[in-house]
């Protein structure tokens, strides 16, 4: 049962230096209850993505060109499309419907605002409590996300929080007003290894006990294995590679995905020598993609690979890969 | 995360020209280094009200053509460590040797004179290259600071060094922000190699790039190592990178050492709890694996090295500490042959394991 | 490389522009896209222009008297006529020559007080920032004190004392715009040393010669360049404020500032006397405010504009 779908997304910045093609068509549903990986190196667009989802860019210079991204209420019986919504319908589903945790919670928080009040007044809005029950549900929420001494915390500012404590604020906002799906933007990159233990352990919890459907976007690829059903591999500004997890690990079949495996250092075995490096750089945006954007670091990469862009086709269940391959 | 084959060690020595140049020379000796931040009150009349103890002495050696790994969470003071060693920063005490010379004695002059043997290479690819300098100034800079190069050799140097890092001297007009993260850390790098040094602090290097450009930096530096015999002191937080490209690794917290030994004895016996809570909470790219190990969540957060706990740093968080932890600091001992840890309940016969 | 938007991870590659012919194209096509800055590059380049060759862009000599004439209202209105596109003042001088001549006095006094203000300041600046400590604590305290000034009073109260010459308000501006300078030059100072290349320069045995010359003072040129920019306007404006009061550069002189003092005594009868000086000194600023806004965006490598 699928809570999101999104359809051919494509987002373009129009800059000075030119159209940067940063979403070239992004397609893929959300199951209710499931947490999706994205993984991709930065410029890959996952950010993008989901900012366009929700209409978090700048416009100009950005503009979303075409897609759509169905967003079903009710068990599937009603879907909106999050990109034709109008502003106040944007607010409701924004922070309501669909909770947003930022990889940088300081300049995400506002600093001159206490952090209760900043979680209350969203309750206020989107649930339309009363500021005595907003007040209430936030210092339970504190609670909830694992911050000791909630009640006084309550009163306190986001720079008098750590690091760790910060992106836990982060979450009680993203999940205060009860959302269906919540979409995490490298929430554990800026963090502390140890710390980023117990803040995936926290939202894995949070998912499990609220039902919750997760999009978590990471550049790293242990996160992911350790907590995502599904994993989307995005490249170029399109996903060139949608699996379950295992699978995802075990038979890589895109070249990106395989290069991207090899890259990292221990897994079992190879830890001696040398690390299997992708060569080159990612594409330049600034050129519109017409064939696989791969295939200047590919080194599987034949004629037909240069002249068309390959579609993104199912070769096992639930395994899809956008190679010709 | 159990060690695997293949002795780096082993491996490097192959590689070195005839063999003759030994692996075991101690080439930094490092001696009870402290590096403390004066907390500082007050607008005219400065008083100190108290110190940031960054490094609160450490002590190891590096041998010729090794790489040590120094791994810690932020404000454990690793990249204080390497800038002191180096005397970016004066240390406030303790001793630094490069072979024979020590370092913390010296005075301006002559450490410049030793410049040329150790250089360090920065995280931040693009703050460390001045912006209105071509790639080519950047790289020739050491060279002409130095005074021995002609000027024909320098040219002759920069399109060496472009292309010992893998650029090419068509690069040499261009300006860094006309590169990529990766090809900035190879600027940095080609600079940092200009003057032929025995010696490098790589201070993060690879933190801030993709993962298909890390493997690629990773093994630049490991094939630089092998055809310059290098020897690195190799900061990072990522667990898995160090463990790849390090003979030994050193754990830092909180301004001091807490477990130094070999590579594959320290990912496979870990003795501080630190270290083991460490590797426990480094994600692993395995799906199958992550779903079945047990970790060892610690609780709260790194404490400010402004007022570090008393006895052991690492008490307030370490899931075994008894009472002793919270009273007297743990001596820095070498519980089994060439492994070190500071921990009371650590030994050879693996007391202290939490898992 | 830079990044388009915040929190997207978006970069993009500039082309390389090596070769000067491939900079002036780019920065040609930067100043294409951004038309204000366009726009205060055209309107000081016209003031420049017009200084430069006011012998051979005004129709009559600014100084020449001609009182049957005095007082023509502009081309426009019923009495005026082409002779006197502008009109011509009280004493029948024609207002477009001496508008033409006054953009002499005032791009020299914003010119040379600037250069002044700026080299002295960026020097003080620059130990200040660099040496720190009680240096800094010193220079800062007085730079402080300076600036606590009420600024036009100081001005005008040497002004008065000194007596009415070009070099002398040159010299007033120069020196009084100094602790501007310092404070700019201080804080940008602080904000390189701190820089990860600084440190690298450090640890390939640079010297403090090197670090300032090399390192430092390349990186000071785009921020001084644009504050020299508003420093400019500001000076052009005070210009015309002391003359004004009539304590600028002699009455003779044809400057901005005398024509809206003479302009002031019949603003209700012939209000075009004092009108389109005063317009010249509104379209001088707005140019130059146009232009340092332009290179605040332009002037730092790592910051282009993004938008379209």
């Amino acid at each position: 049962m699928p809570i999101l779908e999104v359809k051919n997304l494509v987002t373009r910045f129009y800059t000075i230096e030119g159209v940067v093609h940063a979403l070239n068509g992004v397609s893929f549903d959300l199951e209710e209850g499931e947490i999706l990986g994205i993984v991709g190196e930065s410029g890959s667009g996952k950010s993008v993505a989901m900012m366009s989802l929700l209409n978090l860019l700048p416009m100009p210079p950005a503009r979303i060109e075409r897609g759509k991204a169905l967003f079903y209420e009710n068990g599937g019986q009603d879907s909106v499309d999050l990109l034709t919504l109008t502003k106040a319908e944007r607010r409701r589903v924004r922070g309501g419907k669909i909770g947003y945790i930022f990889q940088d919670a300081l300049s995400a928080l506002n600093p001159v605002m206490t952090v209760g009040r900043q979680i209350g007044e969203s309750l206020m809005e989107h649930l339309g409590l009363s500021g005595e029950d907003a007040k209430h549900r936030a210092v339970e929420l504190l609670e909830h996300v694992g911050i000791p001494g909630a009640e006084k915390r309550y009163y306190n500012y986001p720079h008098q929080f750590s690091g760790g404590m910060r992106q836990r604020v982060m979450i009680a906002i993203a999940i205060a007003c009860d959302p269906k799906i919540v979409i995490a933007d490298e929430p554990t990159t800026a963090l502390d290894v140890t710390v980023q233990a117990q803040i995936v352990e926290l939202i894995k919890r949070l998912q499990e006990e609220l039902r919750l459907a997760v999009i978590w976007i990471t550049h790293d690829l242990g996160v992911v294995a350790g907590i995502a059903d599904r994993v989307l591999v995005m490249y170029a500004g399109y996903p060139v590679e949608i699996s379950l997890v295992d699978d995802l690990y075990n038979n890589p079949v895109h070249p990106y995905t395989k290069g991207l495996l090899g890259a990292l250092p221990g897994i079992g075995g190879k830890r001696a020598g040398r690390l299997e490096s992708i060569e080159g750089a990612p594409p330049d945006l600034l050129a519109k993609p017409k064939h696989c954007q791969f295939v200047w670091r590919c080194p599987y990469a034949f004629d037909r690979c240069r002249n068309e862009m390959p579609e993104l086709v199912e070769i096992a269940p639930k395994h899809y890969t956008k190679c010709f391959l | 995360m159990t060690g695997k084959t293949g002795d780096l060690n082993k491996m490097f020595n192959n590689h070195q020209p005839n063999g003759s140049e030994n692996a075991g020379d101690v080439m930094i000796r490092v001696e009870n280094l402290k590096k403390y931040f004066p907390i500082v009150q007050g607008v005219v009349w400065r008083r100190r009200v108290g110190a940031v103890k960054a490094v609160d002495g450490i002590s190891f050696n590096i041998n010729k053509g090794e790489t040590l790994g120094v791994v810690g969470e932020s404000g454990c003071g690793k990249s204080t460590a390497g800038r002191a060693i180096l005397q970016l920063q004066r240390p406030s005490s303790g001793r630094v040797y490069i072979d024979d010379t020590e370092l913390t004695t010296l005075n301006k002059a002559s450490l410049r004179r030793l410049r040329p043997r150790m250089q360090m290479i920065f995280q931040d690819s693009y703050d460390s290259l001045n912006p209105r300098q071509s790639v080519g100034q950047i790289i020739a800079e050491p060279m002409v600071i130095n005074g021995t190069y002609t000027r024909s050799r320098i040219y002759d140097r920069i399109a060496e060094l472009l292309e010992l890092v893998g650029l090419s001297i068509d690069h040499a007009g261009r300006f860094p922000h006309e590169f990529s993260g990766g090809q900035r850390q190879r600027i940095n790098i080609a600079r940092a190699l200009a003057l032929e040094p025995d010696f490098i602090v790589c201070d993060e290097p690879i933190s801030a790039l993709d993962i298909s450009i890390q493997a690629q930096v990773v093994n630049l530096f490991q094939d630089l190592q092998r055809d310059l015999n290098l020897t690195y002191l190799f900061i990072a937080h990522d667990l898995s990178m160090v463990q790849h490209i390090s003979n030994r690794v050193a754990v830092m917290y909180l301004g001091k050492i807490m477990e130094l030994a070999g590579r594959d004895d320290l990912f496979a016996n870990p003795a501080h709890p630190y270290t083991q809570s460490l590797i426990s909470s480094a994600p692993f790219p395995d799906p199958a694996l992550e779903r079945k190990r047990k970790r060892i969540t610690l609780s709260g957060e790194v404490p400010s090295p402004a007022n570090p706990p008393a006895g052991c740093v690492f008490h307030t968080r370490c899931p075994v500490a008894e009472k002793i932890c919270a009273v007297e600091i743990p001596a820095y001992r070498e519980i089994m042959k060439s492994h070190f840890a500071a921990c009371h309940l650590a030994d050879d016969q693996g007391a202290g394991k939490i898992l | 490389m830079m990044e388009i938007a915040k929190g997207t991870g978006l970069r993009i590659d500039r082309a390389p522009n090596t070769g000067i012919r491939a900079k002036a194209a780019y920065v040609c096509k930067l100043l294409w896209r951004d038309k204000t800055g366009l726009a205060g590059l055209i309107i000081v380049l016209i003031v420049i222009t017009a200084a430069v060759f006011a012998p051979f862009l005004s129709p009559y000599d600014p100084l020449q008297q001609d009182l049957r004439s005095a007082k023509t209202p502009p081309a426009w209105t019923e009495e005026g006529d082409m002779d006197h596109p502008l009109g011509t003042d009280n004493l029948g001088r024609d207002i477009l020559s001496r508008i033409i001549y006054g953009t002499r006095v005032s791009l020299t006094v914003g010119f040379f007080g600037v250069l002044i203000a700026c080299s002295i300041g960026m020097v003080i600046g620059l130990i200040s920032g660099y040496v720190g400590g009680l240096t800094d604590n010193i220079v800062m305290g007085l730079v402080n004190m300076i600036l606590a000034l009420p600024y036009l009073v100081f001005v005008v109260f040497i002004a008065a004392i000194l007596g009415r010459s070009l070099l002398i308000v040159i010299l007033i501006f120069g020196f009084t715009d100094i602790p501007i300078f310092v404070r700019i030059t201080r804080g940008e100072v602080l904000r390189i040393r701190e820089s990860g290349y600084i440190e690298a320069a450090r640890s390939i045995g640079a010297g403090n010669g090197r670090i300032i010359f090399r390192h430092i003072l390349p990186n000071l040129i785009g921020p001084l360049i644009t504050i020299a920019t508003f420093e400019m306007s500001a000076m052009i404006f005070y210009e015309a404020g002391l003359g004004f009061l009539g304590l600028s550069v002699p009455p003779s002189v044809p400057s901005w500032g005398n024509m809206l003092s003479t302009g002031r005594q019949y603003l209700t009868i012939y209000p075009w006397i004092a009108t389109y000086p005063g317009l010249a000194i509104v379209f001088t600023g707005l140019g130059m405010n146009l232009l340092g806004d332009w290179f605040r965006d332009v002037l730092d490598p790592r910051l282009r504009r993004i938008k379209r």
